[in-house]
């Protein structure tokens, strides 16, 4: 699935990395619990968060996620917004809440990591 | 004698949200160097874990990352209060981290088990009182 199809399905606005919406993402993982997340590494994955601080660019960097998706509309501040666009992670943001967001792109093929 | 290829940081231990810099600095080196993905990723995961451990219990400490032709060893050490229980902290959702840091995304008692699954070898010094010392190898 492209990121490109993530926004659409996620009715999301980008914030950063509208260049990268043709990428494929394979798998997502959703968490606020970044060592949950860091338990998990698989290529080309999206993560799908509630939390938001630099930790999830950090977190993102290390497993080579390639978009992160934040949910109930929270929009991360610009030192979130600087260091995902010095890493090129796309930054989503969508009014739909964790539980939603998952299971609409759950249901539309995207599936959970290892 | 084997040429080693080493690299020292100091990790503040009071900016959580400069935490994992010495990580990212350690991966892009990684990468120019041309190691394959996978390794780096393992070595990126488990110096981050390290470092936002070294943060959040132990205000800060020291990171030396050594590259040999065999392996990357990752020692990292601090002066904070040590672990009183060691095969405790290695299970999967024990932590004793306050109630703030998890509201940062960590604290969960995934941090040393991490750091042990994305390794070859982990070693575990601590003293109470005195501080912590943890190596971490991966083979390359």
């Amino acid at each position: 699935m492209t990121i490109e199809t993530i926004k659409t399905l996620l009715d999301a606005d980008i914030l950063y990395g509208s260049k990268y919406l043709e990428h494929e993402v394979n798998y997502a993982f959703s968490s606020d619990m970044m060592s949950d997340v860091l338990a998990f590494a698989t290529d080309h994955s999206a993560l799908i968060t509630g939390l938001c601080n630099p930790q999830v660019v950090r977190t993102a960097e290390m497993l080579d996620i390639v978009c992160i998706i934040f949910v109930r509309n929270k929009i991360p501040d610009q030192n979130i917004l600087s260091l995902a666009e010095e890493k090129e992670i796309v930054i989503l943001y969508t009014g739909h809440g964790m539980f939603t967001a998952c299971g609409i792109l759950y249901s539309n093929g995207l599936l959970g990591g290892a | 004698m084997e040429e080693l290829l080493t690299f020292n940081y100091t990790i503040p231990g009071d900016d959580f949200t400069r935490a994992g810099e010495a990580s990212s600095s350690v991966k892009n080196k990684l990468k120019k160097m041309g190691l394959d993905s996978n390794t780096i990723r393992k070595v990126s995961i488990a110096m981050y874990e390290g470092e936002i451990n070294m943060v959040i219990h132990a205000d800060g400490g020291t990171i030396t990352v050594e590259i040999s032709s065999e392996k990357i060893r990752m020692i990292l050490a601090d002066t904070g209060p040590g672990i009183a229980d060691i095969d405790k902290a290695m299970e999967n959702g024990y932590s004793t981290a306050p109630e703030e840091v998890r509201s940062l995304g960590f604290g969960a008692g995934m941090g040393l088990p991490n750091m042990k699954k994305y390794t070859d070898y982990m070693n575990i010094d601590s003293t109470v009182g005195v501080g912590t010392t943890v190596t971490m190898d991966v083979r390359l």
